[in-house]
């Protein structure tokens, strides 16, 4: 009768561990503070760098020279320790990690916050700082407190234009930006089984605004059939009658377009209420949103149009970008008057490459809308992909038709 | 483990992007962090944190998992951070720091006297005690070695 989390880490909820991790990554960030921790340290040589990466996405390609001499000093520690790089337009560590690396079942921390996002798979997969990561490149293992944790109970399928971007918002919203911290959330139930993997991820990815450790699905069918096209073999996981602290019941069919208004996460409307909003930017991609499937639905949705408003599509990998050229994604995009970003996480987190001037007003299809986040004085609306396309559009926010 | 400072009092969720700007953090200078902590929240509160005690309310340090925010405040002299409930990646690396971090419901006021005991489990405002939440025995260990990078050294 154990929750996953239970089942992974092998002790009750409430259970100080320790435990040796499958993978640690950590990126251009918080990689450049987990290497002086570990110089700190005195640390010479790492026990396991195989399960170790290091993926460059916050700054890249880099924006000045500060930034550059600080990543070449990463990247040639990359090389002198073994720990794989995946160097700028690898795309974003999380997309990065979930195209054939994390499986079901496996410990997984990243040094950045939305590492919960692989929870998707069925791991164990949480954030930690980079002194955490540090001593995780020293050691192999780290602590943890085992989670309680949160159904989310899905039913039913989606309807309309609505998309698991909208779920996200609307779990958010239900639960607030602190009701699940130190617990984890599981995304149970039959609605769960109609959802792809880009859903699942976009979907474990927003667990942390709720405060969550971690956002897991049980690997099934669809976990299994998306891992093999990477070449790995998985099996599926058998829920079990577990305790949860408390269940949420959501029905796909009830979910319509929602945006989240600046400056908090969980202060979510229907797209409708806030329809005509003026914009100065549409950003779509990130870790929430920024793959395969995002970008051909926005395609979908803007092919053979142009956008009436400055609109930046930053695919979420390499993969993801080399597979939106194939089939022609891409084109309709660029065609369409769209700027197109090098993967990786674009202007989120306000540090170059997009970010939004005094009075300006984005929307966007990242995770955090806080104060000043994508540049001071702005401000921040976060929607799906298919509100984000229409809006783009319009030049103002607009409800997605049925496409 | 026990410290003492006057209370500087925050609201909930008080996020890292608040803490320390994204546009900060492309250093390994500790001072820049804590020139420009909550500068976004209020450009008036840096020059007063030196030997304050923060209390927040639920859900701090929310957010990134970016390590400039706790380092921002030890490195402004922060004595502890208090709080109804912390975001836990925050949590450990407060821990991590060095930075003593007490979870506990307290009624604050600017300026009231804060005085904590890690050990005895209670902070006090203005002479009114409250129970805190008990760390597990290795987070007290690495806070009392300073932080997660002596306490490996004297371990290994």
């Amino acid at each position: 009768m154990s929750t996953l989390s239970e089942a992974i880490l092998g002790a009750p909820a409430g259970e100080y561990v320790d435990r040796e991790v499958d993978i640690a990554f950590a990126h251009d960030g918080t990689g450049v503070l987990a290497r002086e921790a570990l110089r700190e340290m005195g640390v010479e040589r790492l026990p396991h760098p195989d399960r170790l990466r290091l993926i460059f996405d916050h700054i890249v390609p880099a924006n000045t020279g500060t930034t550059a001499t600080l990543q070449a000093e990463l990247r040639e520690y990359a090389g002198v320790s073994g720990i794989a790089l995946s160097d700028a337009g690898g795309g974003i560590c999380h997309q990065v990690m979930s195209e054939g690396v994390v499986r079901p079942g496996m410990i997984v921390v990243g040094a950045d916050s939305h590492t919960c996002t692989l929870g998707a798979f069925g791991a164990f997969a949480t954030g930690v700082g980079a002194t955490d990561m540090a001593a995780i490149w020293a050691s192999g293992e780290t602590w943890f407190r085992v989670p309680e944790t949160i159904a989310v109970n899905l039913s039913g399928r989606f309807s309309g234009a609505a998309e698991p971007k909208d779920l996200a918002l609307a779990y958010v919203a239900e639960l607030g930006m602190e009701g699940a911290t130190y617990r984890a959330l599981e995304f149970v139930g039959d609605g769960a089984a109609g959802i792809s993997m880009d859903g699942r991820l976009t979907l474990a990815n927003m667990a942390v605004e709720t405060g969550a450790k971690t956002g897991m699905f049980y690997a099934d069918a669809v976990t299994v059939r998306y891992l093999a096209d990477y070449g790995v073999t998985a099996s599926p996981q058998a829920p079990e009658d577990s305790r949860y602290e408390r269940i949420v019941d959501i029905d796909l069919g009830d979910i319509v377009p929602l945006v989240a208004v600046p400056h908090r996460v969980d202060t979510v409307r229907e797209a409708e209420e806030v329809a005509g909003t003026h914009l100065d930017q549409v950003f779509v991609g990130t870790c929430t949103n920024g793959r395969y499937e995002d970008l051909a639905r926005f395609a979908r949705i803007v092919r053979g149009k142009k956008v009436a408003v400055r609109t930046l599509v930053f695919p979420a990998s390499r993969s993801v970008l080399v597979r939106a050229i194939a089939t022609g994604v891409l084109a309709d995009i660029v065609d369409a008057g769209c700027v197109v970003g090098s993967p990786g996480c674009g202007p989120c987190l306000g540090a170059h490459a997009g970010v939004i001037g005094e009075g300006e007003v984005c929307l966007s299809t990242a995770n955090r809308n806080f104060k000043n986040r994508m540049g001071v004085g702005g401000e921040i609306y976060l929607s799906s992909v298919a509100t984000a396309a229409a809006s783009a559009l319009a030049g103002e926010i607009t409800v997605p038709e049925v496409v | 483990m026990q410290g003492a400072g006057p209370a500087i009092c925050l609201g909930n969720d008080i996020d890292t992007d608040l803490i320390i700007a994204g546009r900060y953090l492309r250093t390994k200078d500790r001072s820049v962090w804590a020139e420009h902590v909550f500068e976004d929240l209020d450009p008036a509160l840096a020059p007063r944190l030196s030997g304050s005690v923060i209390v927040a309310g639920r859900n701090m340090g929310c957010g990134s998992s970016r390590e400039q925010a706790v380092v921002a405040l030890r490195e402004a002299g922060v004595v502890a951070v208090v709080a109804e409930s912390f975001a836990r990646i925050f949590f450990r690396n407060a821990v991590n720091v060095g930075l003593p971090v007490i979870e506990a419901p307290v009624a604050c006021t600017d300026g009231a006297r804060v005085a904590f005991d890690l050990d005895g489990g209670w902070v006090e405002v203005d002479g009114k005690r409250y129970p805190a939440r008990p760390l597990s025995e290795k987070m007290v260990a690495i806070l009392r070695a300073g932080g997660l990078v002596p306490y490996w050294r004297s371990w290994r």
